[in-house]
């Protein structure tokens, strides 16, 4: 009797060894924790059912700790076989320093044009490191109910954005613009990022700051900065210490009439919300007719190089490159434009009315992504500490514009 | 034979320590050390080879222009985060620990357990907490409920690290109260009838008799203060971020290491400046104990060899 239940157990474990040799399971480390019943509901039973021996784990990090948590991993070898790469320096320093693989020969790259692989490909341009997943799009998200109650409509133009704001503001049942300062970020991203490129023109100011031909603190730039001061009385009481969760309560509960948003509030406020909302773009400046959008490209997805199974790990991004994958994305995700040049539908409205502006202005980056967040003073950690501070009334738009120019200018050639 | 049996080297001392020995030295000592050696080194760019460059990174902390007003203002905060310790909670402590002493106060034990609880509770649970019931969305509309207008207190330069401090100090009094208590409790009675007896009155007795008796808990208590607070970076990260905002006022040390190692969103990470950093607390709480064991504690020693 003994003997055989040792057989039954000692078959037992041969089976499960054969089973684990059947099907490998890839990892995918990344930073949107938001996101992990999307990648295992909808995402990954998708390719799971075509790659049958290939297991994927969506394993997320909470975002503020993915940098430092990444590079501890990939400094260990406990990192994940597929890492997911924020834009530019952080994921360029990854591959410089050998943890992310060259995928200039993965199949399916040619669909995506030079501007979606411009946030993951070295300065020069000959290797490119991570395959471009989504960006997102800042705009204006408004509680359609408010906007019914008190008879207002989309502003198309900054005089229109600040009537509306005044009319709002004088009714005063509601916060006019939903927004705080505690988190900084917010400010600047939601905030400068949103409507500046109307004012420094789109890619012709920022890459006017990389080549020196534009200052922070002159201009389009300086505009922004003096644009961004006038929503200080329109914010709600307290927004000093209001974080950005603390915003999207607001909104989501019907607090507040305007929120400063990025693409990515969508998929928040289509659970959180109870009302209906809807989308208007960055103002544009009286009398100017080109409108600018700020389409940052936010995500990609590289391959650890020192993965024991790359082999499947390039069959999985190999499939990030279809058309079927970028049409599941930005549909489970919406807000998250799939960077693909193969045809898309959105089906989400607001969503829709985000990406249809991609057609109607012209797209850029956040001024401070490429090559200028690089020095000492870091270019972004700069822009959100000014932006707060000028929200908060502790520096002039003018001294802001010019403490970041100097920042730039410490270290930054052709800005000296 | 007993004169070599004498000589025999005591290893059961060796076998009693090593476990100790081993496991801190591997685990404290050994990354401290080698924290201090990295901070000698630089990297010149991204992923090359670390070069040796002396003290290099310490003489760049404290006179270039960037890095000079950050260290400089993140030594000042943690200073004032320190002291805003040692000046309330340690006061505040002991006045709770005799309080809790005194045989005429009904409850104590309830009391005693209520005010130690926080302290056993997570730095990043009683962040969220306190910034919630500070938040403009829920807190206001808490205060409001009992006529207070909450100011955005986390929000505003002036305020913020204050604010924070004591919320510090609401999480831990109860350590310090829990030792000056033991420590209360094991001054014998005699002396404290004696002194009755003498025509002591009840401050009297706690400021002649009681104070000097637990002066040695009280050194203990300061050190800990000290220690502790010059490493402090959890409540500022879980409520404030890396960046201690609004405007870096609430930017301590461990803040400032934090970001400078590990980078921040665009911020790569520059581990050789990070360790300076580290180095800097390194060498401002070595002082500081330093100090203790030379002054405080050796005086406590002398006096006691009086009596």
């Amino acid at each position: 009797m003994k003997r055989l239940l040792l057989v039954c157990v000692l078959l037992l474990l041969v089976m499960n060894v054969a089973q684990a040799q059947d099907t490998v399971t890839i990892t995918i480390e990344s930073w949107r924790n938001d996101d992990l019943t999307i990648w295992e509901d909808t995402i990954l039973p998708v390719f799971e059912a075509q790659y049958p021996n290939i297991d994927v784990v969506f394993a997320p990090t909470a975002p503020a700790e993915y940098n430092a948590a990444l590079n501890a991993k990939l400094e260990g070898g406990t990192a994940g076989d597929l890492i997911t790469c924020r834009p530019f320096d952080a994921s360029l320093a990854l591959f410089q320093q050998g943890y992310l693989a060259s995928l200039n020969d993965l199949a399916g790259m040619e669909n995506f044009s030079d501007v979606a692989k411009s946030a993951w490909i070295t300065d020069d341009g000959s290797d490119v490191f991570c395959v471009p997943m989504a960006s997102v799009i800042h705009g204006f998200i408004y509680n359609k109910d408010i906007f019914a109650e008190l008879g207002l409509e989309e502003p198309a133009t900054v005089s229109e954005f600040y009537a509306v704001l005044d009319a709002i503001k004088a009714d005063g049942n509601y916060i006019p613009l939903v927004m705080g300062t505690a988190d900084q970020w917010e400010s600047a991203t939601m905030g400068f990022q949103n409507i500046g490129p109307n004012y420094w023109k789109g890619e012709e100011g920022r890459l006017g700051l990389i080549d020196g031909s534009a200052q922070y603190n002159t201009e389009g730039f300086a505009a922004a900065f003096e644009a961004l001061a006038a929503w200080q009385p329109y914010l709600g009481d307290s927004y000093q210490s209001q974080t950005y969760p603390d915003s999207q309560n607001i909104f989501a509960l019907g607090l507040g009439a305007i929120y400063p948003a990025g693409s990515w509030d969508i998929s928040v406020f289509n659970s959180t919300a109870e009302f209906e909302f809807g989308a208007f773009k960055p103002p544009v400046p009286d009398g100017q007719e080109d409108c600018y959008i700020s389409d940052h490209t936010d995500i990609a997805i590289g391959l650890n190089a020192a993965s024991p199974n790359a082999e499947e790990a390039r069959i999985f991004l190999e499939w990030v490159t279809s058309a079927e994958f970028a049409t599941l994305y930005s549909n489970a995700l919406p807000g998250f434009f799939s960077l693909s040049s193969l045809p898309v539908e959105v089906e989400d409205p607001v969503a829709a009315e985000f990406v249809g502006w991609r057609n109607e202005c012209s797209s850029t980056i956040r001024s401070s992504y490429q090559i200028l967040s690089r020095g000492e003073p870091n270019n972004e950690t700069q822009l959100w500490e000014i932006s707060a501070s000028i929200l908060n009334g502790t520096v002039t738009p003018q001294e802001g514009a010019d403490t970041i120019q100097a920042g730039l200018e410490a270290w930054y050639a052709p800005q000296q | 034979m007993p004169a070599s049996k004498r000589k025999s080297f005591p290893w059961h001392i060796v076998v009693f320590l090593a476990p100790a020995v081993i496991i801190y030295t591997l685990f404290m000592i050994y990354p401290l050390i080698d924290s201090l050696r990295l901070s000698l080194y630089t990297v010149e760019q991204q992923g090359g080879p670390e070069v040796f460059v002396g003290l290099g990174n310490y003489q760049r902390l404290f006179t270039d222009p960037f890095w000079q007003p950050q260290i400089t203002r993140a030594v000042g905060n943690t200073f004032e985060f320190f002291l805003i310790h040692m000046f309330v909670q340690n006061p505040l402590a002991l006045l709770l620990a005799s309080l809790l002493s005194s045989r005429f106060i009904v409850g104590r034990s309830i009391y005693r357990t209520l005010i130690f609880t926080p302290s056993v509770l997570s730095v990043v649970l009683i962040g969220f907490i306190w910034q919630l019931i500070l938040s403009p969305v829920f807190g206001r509309a808490l205060f409001a409920q009992i006529g207070i207008k909450l100011p955005p207190l986390l929000g505003q330069a002036e305020t913020a690290l204050p604010v924070l401090s004591l919320v510090s100090v609401w999480q831990w009094v109860g350590v310090p109260m829990m030792l000056f208590l033991a420590a209360l409790i094991a001054i014998p009675d005699e002396l404290i009838e004696a002194a009755r007896v003498d025509g002591a009155t009840g401050v009297g007795v706690f400021w002649r008799i009681k104070l000097p008796l637990i002066m040695p808990t009280v050194g203990i208590v300061a050190v800990l203060t000290f220690v502790g607070n010059f490493n402090a970076f959890d409540l500022i990260y879980t409520t404030q971020g890396a960046l201690g905002a609004p405007d870096y006022s609430t930017d301590l040390l461990g803040t400032l290491f934090y970001r400078t190692f590990f980078g921040v969103q665009l911020q790569l990470p520059n581990p050789t400046m990070g360790t300076a950093v580290a180095g800097v607390m390194f060498v401002i709480i070595f002082t500081g104990v330093l100090i203790y064991l030379f002054t405080w504690q050796r005086r406590l020693l002398r006096n006691t060899v009086e009596l």
